[in-house]
C-alpha cells in the first residue's frame, strides 16, 4: 500500500481520485466561497493562529466533511462560514455576497442540540420561521411538515427534556431544515449520541438528502470521526492542527448507500487514518531529542505536550504490551472503542516519550516502552521520569528551574507566562496541567494549589541539600 | 395524521366543563381588582405636608392597612422588575454603557436603603404637593431600592453569561432582538431572577415598615399601612396592638409566600437549562390548583393572540445580527468621546457637591461621619462575630439532620423576611427597664434582622454536604474537632460567606433604625452613623444626610472589597464542593 503523502493521496481504488480545491463540476457556481481565511485569537505575544489560509468552495449538490483532530479549527471554520465569527483576514462569500454578520443562507445543527428547553418541540421548530415574520398559521403548517419529515410526529407538544438524545437532535435537524437553508451546517451533530442512535440518524439524513424535495442544496459537516466522513461526504477536507490548514481534499465517489464493510471503504478509512496520524513535514520532529551539543535544544513552546494523563498513557502501554504485535491504529481504536480524538493524545505522548514507535500507521512498543509497561510502580516511575526529562521539554524546564531556584519553589504564573508566548490562554493552562500531572507521577516536582506554586519534590530537595 | 391525534387529546381536556376551581379563581381575580381600585383611591387623598397623620389603631382597620402595604410592595416589585429588565439588558448588551452602569450598580447596592429614603422623600413630596401621593411614591421607592439592585445584577449576570450555543442559535436563525430577549435571554435568567426577587421581597418588608412612618423636616408622616400601624402602636406604648401587628405580619408573609412566591418558583422551574428532569423540583400546591383550572389555557390563548402581532411590531428594534467587521478607529474615537462625557459629568457632580457642603455645614461633617461610621462598624463586626459563633454550630446541626432541617427551614425563612423593627419595642422596653445603653443594645437590635442570613445559609451549606463524604468520615472514625476542621467547616465555608455578606449589609442598613429607638415617648440614642443619618433626616439637613449616606456606602464598599470579596474568592477556589 502506498505511503500517503501530505499533498496527495494515492488512489487505492479507481473510485477515489485526489481532489483539487475546486469541487466536482467546476462549471457550477459555488454557493459558498472561502478565500484566504485565517483566524487567530489573542495571545500574550500577539495573535495565535487557529486557522491559516483556508481556500474552499462549496457547490450545489455536495456533502462536504471537514475532518480534523481537535485544535484543527474545524468548528471555527464552520462558524466563519455561518457568519458567526469574524475571520482575522480573508473572506467568506455566500452566492457572491461577502458575509458580514450571520449568513442568511445557512442553518446550523449543534453538537449539543441547543434547544430552548422552555419551548415545546413544535415551538422550537417554529422559532426560525417566527424570526422570518411568517404568520402563525403558515408557521404551524410548515413546522408540522418538517416534524413529520424528520420523524418526530407525536412529539409536537413534548418539551425537550422529555426526549432522548436522538429525538432532541431530530428537533435540531427539523429546526434547521424548516427555514429551508441553502447550506446546512452541522457541527459534530452525531458525536453526543450513542453509537446506534447516531448510525440511525445518519442513515435518515442520507435518505432525506437523496429525496428530490429536500430543500437544502449543500451540507457541510464538521467531524473528527473518519468513518462518518467517508460514509456521508462527497468530499472530505482534512485539516491539520496548530494552526488549522487544509492538508488535503479528497473526493469520495463510492455509490450510496455505502457499506462500511466494503473492503474499499475500509481501506480508504485506514488510509485517511494513517494520513492523519502521520507527521506533517512542518511539524517539529520529536522522535529523537537532539543530543547535547547539537542544535539548540527544543523549547516547551516548540514541543507541546499531548493532553494525556499518566493513567491513560500507561494504560495504553499495558494494553499494547499484551497485544505484543504491531497493530494498526485504526484497528486499535476499533478494539478500544475510542475515537481518534481520544486515542491520539495517548499515542502521541508515548511516541514523544520514546516508548512507542510508529511506522506506516502501525504502532509498536519500543524496548523502553515494554520495560515501562511491565515494570512495578516504583521502577516505572523512575523510567517515566528519565523519559520525560529527556523528551518533554516543559517537564525538563520546570525540573531544572526548580533545582536552580532558591527555595526549590517557583510560582506557577512564571511558567504560565512563558507558555503564553506560544500558546493561547487555555492551551497554556492545559500544557501546565499536563506537565504537573507528569511531574507529580515522576516524583520530580509537586504543585501546591493553595500557594499556586511549583515545588521540588521533597526527596529531591533533601537529597540536593 | 398524528398531529390531529394530538390536538384531539388536548381538545378533550379543554372541553372539560368549568369546575368549582375555575369559579374560585375568577372570583378571586375580581376581588383583587376591586380591592386594588378601592384602596388605590386612598393614595391620592389630599393632605398638607405639615399635618400630622394619625393612624387608627383599632383592629378593624388592619385589613385595609395590610392591603395598602401589599399594594405598595407589589408596585415596587413591578417597577423593580421593569427596571431590572431594561437596565440589566442595556448593561449586558452595550459595551460602553456597561462600563458605567455596572460600577454605578455596585455602589448603589452598597448605599443603605433607608439612606435613599432620607434623600428622596422630600423630593417626592415636592413632586406631588398637597397629596399623599408623594409620600406614597417615596415609600414605594424605598422598597424598590431594596429589591432592584440585586435583581438587576442577577439578570445582567445571566444575560452576559448566556451559553454560547444559545447566542449562536439566535444569530444563526436571525432572531429579532425582541425575540432574542423574550425567547432566550429572559427565560434563561428566569430562575435566578425569581429566587432573587423572592429574597429581596422578603427583605423589602423591613424597609416598608420603616418607610411608612417617617419623620421628615421635623414633621411626622404616616401612610396607612401595616408598618405605620405598628409604629403607631409602639408610639402609644400599646403592647397588645404590637402583638396584633406581629401576628398579622406573620400571616401576611406566609400568605404571600403561598399564593405568590411558591407558585412562581415552581413555575419557573421549566426554564432550567439542564435537559434532565430533576426529582426534587420545587412544587406548589397553589400552582397545581391553578393549573387544574381552565384559566391558564385561556390566558395562554390570549397571550398567543397578542404575542404575534406584538412581536411583529417590536421587530422595529432590529435583528440580532452583529456586523462582524468593526471599524476599530471609529470605535476608539467613540470610546474617547464617551469617556470624556462621563468624566465631565462626574467632575461636575463632585464639584457641586463639595461646593454645597462647604456652603452649608463645612467639610467637617465628613470627619464626624467617618468617626461615627467607625463606631457603627465595630457594632457590625461584633454582631457578625457573635452570630457566627452562635449560629454556625446550630446551623450545621440542623442542616445535617434531615428531620430538623425540614422543621427549621420554613421558620428561618420567615425570620429572615419578617421585619425585625416590629420586634424593636420589646427590646426597647427591656433596655429602658434595665437601664441598658443603646450603644450596646443597638447591636442586639441590628442582629434581630441580620443574623438569620448566617443561619439560613449555613443550614443550606450543611445540607449540601454529600452523604458519601459523611459516610467516609464515619468509616474512618473522624469525629469531634477533627471532623469539624477537616470536613464540616470547609464544606459550609462558602455558604457561610454568602450569609455573612448579606448579614453585614443588613446590619449597616438596620443601624439607621436601630441606633435611635422610641417607645411610648421615651427615646434612646446610640452613638453611631445610623443615628447620625436618622437624626439628619428628621432635621431635614440635606448635607448631613448626604455625608452620612456617602460615608456609610464608603464603609460598606470598602469592607466588601477588602474582606468579603477575598473570602468569597477563596471559598470559590478552595472550598467549593463541586
Amino acid at each position: 500500500m502506498a505511503d500517503p503523502t501530505p499533498d496527495n493521496i494515492t488512489p487505492v481504488t479507481p473510485d477515489i481520485t485526489p481532489g483539487a480545491t475546486a469541487a466536482p463540476g467546476a462549471a457550477a457556481e459555488p454557493i459558498i466561497t472561502v478565500r484566504g481565511v485565517t483566524k487567530s485569537f489573542d495571545g500574550l505575544d500577539g495573535p495565535l493562529p487557529v486557522l491559516d489560509g483556508i481556500d474552499l468552495d462549496v457547490c450545489e449538490g455536495e456533502i462536504l466533511a471537514l475532518l480534523g483532530k481537535s485544535g484543527s479549527g474545524k468548528s471555527t471554520l464552520l462558524r466563519c462560514i455561518g457568519g458567526l465569527i469574524e475571520p482575522s483576514s480573508g473572506e467568506v462569500r455566500y452566492r457572491g455576497t461577502a458575509v458580514d454578520g450571520p449568513n442568511p443562507g445557512t442553518a446550523l445543527v449543534f453538537q449539543t442540540f441547543a434547544l430552548l428547553p422552555w419551548l415545546t418541540v413544535q415551538q422550537n421548530v417554529e422559532v426560525g420561521l417566527e424570526a422570518r415574520k411568517l404568520p402563525a398559521a403558515q408557521r404551524s403548517a410548515r413546522a408540522l411538515q418538517a416534524i413529520d419529515l424528520i420523524g418526530l410526529d407525536g412529539f409536537e407538544t413534548a418539551y425537550p427534556k422529555e426526549l432522548s438524545g436522538g429525538m432532541r437532535q431530530r428537533v435540531g435537524f427539523a429546526r434547521a431544515l424548516v427555514v429551508e437553508p441553502d447550506v446546512l451546517l452541522m457541527d459534530e451533530p452525531f458525536s453526543a449520541l450513542d453509537v446506534l442512535t447516531a448510525e440511525n440518524l445518519r442513515g435518515e439524513l442520507l435518505e432525506l438528502w437523496g429525496n428530490q424535495e429536500f430543500p437544502t442544496k449543500a451540507i457541510i459537516i464538521v467531524t473528527h470521526n473518519i468513518e462518518e466522513a467517508v460514509l456521508l461526504a462527497d468530499r472530505v477536507v482534512i485539516l491539520g492542527s496548530n494552526p488549522g490548514r487544509i492538508r488535503t481534499t479528497m473526493d469520495i465517489e463510492f455509490d450510496r448507500p455505502r457499506d462500511r464493510r466494503d473492503p474499499a471503504f475500509e481501506s480508504l478509512v485506514d488510509q485517511i487514518y494513517k494520513f492523519m496520524t502521520g507527521r506533517q513535514p512542518e511539524d517539529v520532529s520529536v522522535a529523537a531529542a537532539p543530543a547535547p551539543g547539537d542544535a539548540a535544544p527544543l523549547t516547551p513552546g516548540e514541543v507541546p505536550l499531548p493532553m494525556a494523563t499518566v493513567d491513560g498513557l500507561s494504560g495504553l502501554a499495558e494494553i499494547l504490551l499484551r497485544l505484543d504485535d504491531d497493530i494498526d491504529l485504526a484497528d486499535l481504536s476499533d478494539e478500544l472503542v475510542l475515537h481518534v480524538d481520544d486515542l491520539l493524545p495517548l499515542v502521541d505522548a508515548l511516541v514523544l516519550l520514546g516508548f512507542l514507535s510508529m511506522t506506516d500507521g502501525k504502532v509498536r512498543l519500543s524496548s523502553e516502552g515494554a520495560d515501562f509497561a511491565s515494570a512495578d510502580i516504583q521502577a516505572s516511575k523512575k523510567m517515566f521520569a528519565e523519559a520525560s526529562l529527556a523528551n518533554a521539554p516543559l517537564v525538563a524546564a520546570i525540573s531544572r528551574g526548580l533545582e536552580r531556584s532558591a527555595g526549590g519553589a517557583l510560582p506557577a504564573g512564571f511558567y504560565l507566562d512563558v507558555l503564553r508566548r506560544s500558546y493561547s490562554e487555555k492551551e497554556a493552562q492545559r500544557q501546565l496541567d499536563t506537565a504537573v500531572d507528569w511531574g507529580r507521577y515522576a516524583e520530580l516536582y509537586d504543585f501546591n494549589a493553595g500557594r499556586n506554586e511549583l515545588t521540588l519534590d521533597e526527596d529531591r530537595r533533601s537529597a540536593g541539600g | 395524521m398524528t398531529s390531529t391525534r394530538f390536538s384531539e387529546s388536548t381538545g378533550t381536556m379543554s372541553r372539560r366543563r368549568p369546575g368549582v376551581g375555575d369559579v374560585v379563581v375568577f372570583v378571586a381575580v375580581v376581588v383583587v381588582l376591586y380591592v386594588v381600585i378601592r384602596v388605590g383611591r386612598g393614595a391620592t387623598v389630599s393632605f398638607a405636608p405639615t399635618q400630622v397623620d394619625t393612624i387608627d389603631t383599632s383592629p378593624s382597620h388592619l385589613p385595609y392597612y395590610v392591603a395598602r402595604s401589599l399594594i405598595r410592595m407589589f408596585i415596587a416589585l413591578g417597577i423593580s422588575t421593569i427596571f431590572t429588565l431594561i437596565y440589566g439588558y442595556v448593561a449586558a448588551r452595550n459595551r460602553r454603557a456597561e462600563k458605567v452602569l455596572i460600577p454605578v450598580l455596585d455602589i448603589l447596592q452598597s448605599v443603605p436603603v433607608l439612606g435613599f429614603l432620607s434623600i428622596t422623600v422630600s423630593a417626592f413630596i415636592a413632586l406631588a404637593p398637597g397629596s399623599l401621593l408623594g409620600l406614597e411614591m417615596a415609600s414605594v421607592f424605598a422598597i424598590f431600592t431594596s429589591q432592584a439592585w440585586n435583581m438587576t445584577f442577577s439578570f445582567y449576570h445571566s444575560v452576559s453569561t448566556l451559553p454560547r450555543e444559545l447566542d449562536e442559535l439566535s444569530r444563526n436563525l436571525r432572531f429579532t432582538r425582541w425575540m432574542r430577549f423574550w425567547k432566550v435571554e429572559v427565560p434563561h435568567s428566569a430562575i435566578g431572577l425569581s429566587w432573587n426577587a423572592m429574597m429581596s421581597f422578603g427583605g423589602g418588608w423591613f424597609f416598608l415598615s420603616a418607610a411608612e412612618a417617617i419623620s421628615v423636616l421635623n414633621s411626622q408622616h404616616a401612610l396607612p399601612g401595616i408598618g405605620s400601624y405598628a409604629a403607631a402602636a409602639i408610639d402609644a406604648g400599646d403592647i397588645g396592638k404590637v402583638w396584633l401587628a406581629i401576628i398579622t405580619m406573620v400571616v401576611v408573609v406566609l400568605g404571600v409566600n403561598f399564593v405568590f412566591w411558591r407558585p412562581l418558583i415552581a413555575s419557573v422551574e421549566r426554564y432550567k437549562i439542564e435537559l434532565s428532569e430533576s426529582s426534587n423540583a420545587p412544587r406548589s400546591m397553589f400552582l397545581d390548583f391553578l393549573r387544574s383550572t381552565r384559566w391558564p389555557r385561556l390566558v395562554g390563548r390570549v397571550r398567543r393572540r397578542v404575542a404575534d402581532p406584538l412581536g411583529r411590531m417590536m421587530a422595529v428594534f432590529g435583528t440580532d445580527t452583529r456586523p462582524l467587521r468593526i471599524d476599530l478607529r471609529r470605535r476608539r474615537v467613540g470610546d474617547v468621546v464617551w469617556g470624556v462625557v462621563v468624566g465631565a459629568l462626574i467632575c461636575w457632580g463632585l464639584y457641586s457637591l463639595v461646593a454645597y457642603t462647604v456652603e452649608h455645614d463645612g467639610l467637617g461633617v465628613y470627619l464626624t461621619a467617618l468617626w461615627l461610621g467607625f463606631v457603627t462598624m465595630i457594632r457590625v463586626i461584633v454582631l457578625v462575630a457573635v452570630a457566627t459563633v452562635v449560629w454556625v454550630p446550630i446551623g450545621v446541626k440542623i442542616g445535617m439532620s434531615s428531620r430538623w432541617s425540614r422543621l427549621a427551614q420554613p421558620v428561618v425563612q420567615i425570620l429572615a423576611s419578617f421585619p425585625a423593627n416590629f420586634l424593636f419595642p420589646f427590646a426597647t422596653l427591656a433596655f429602658i427597664h434595665f437601664g441598658f445603653s443603646l450603644n450596646y443594645g443597638g447591636i442586639l437590635l441590628m442582629s434581630l434582622g441580620a443574623q438569620w442570613y448566617i443561619l439560613f445559609n449555613v443550614i443550606a451549606g450543611a445540607q449540601a454536604i454529600p452523604s458519601d463524604l459523611r459516610e467516609a468520615m464515619d468509616d474512618l472514625g473522624v469525629t469531634g474537632w477533627q471532623r469539624w476542621r477537616r470536613m464540616i467547616l470547609p464544606a459550609v465555608f462558602s455558604s457561610y460567606v454568602t450569609g455573612a455578606i448579606t448579614a453585614s449589609g443588613g446590619a449597616w442598613n438596620a443601624s439607621i433604625v436601630a441606633e435611635i429607638v422610641t417607645y411610648g415617648g421615651t427615646t434612646l440614642t446610640a452613638t453611631g452613623l445610623g443615628a447620625f443619618i436618622a437624626q439628619a433626616t428628621q432635621d431635614g439637613n440635606f448635607t448631613k444626610i448626604l455625608a452620612g449616606v456617602a460615608v456609610m456606602s464608603f464603609y460598606v464598599v470598602g469592607i466588601n472589597r477588602l474582606v468579603w470579596r477575598r473570602l468569597y474568592r477563596l471559598a470559590e477556589r478552595r472550598y467549593s464542593l463541586s
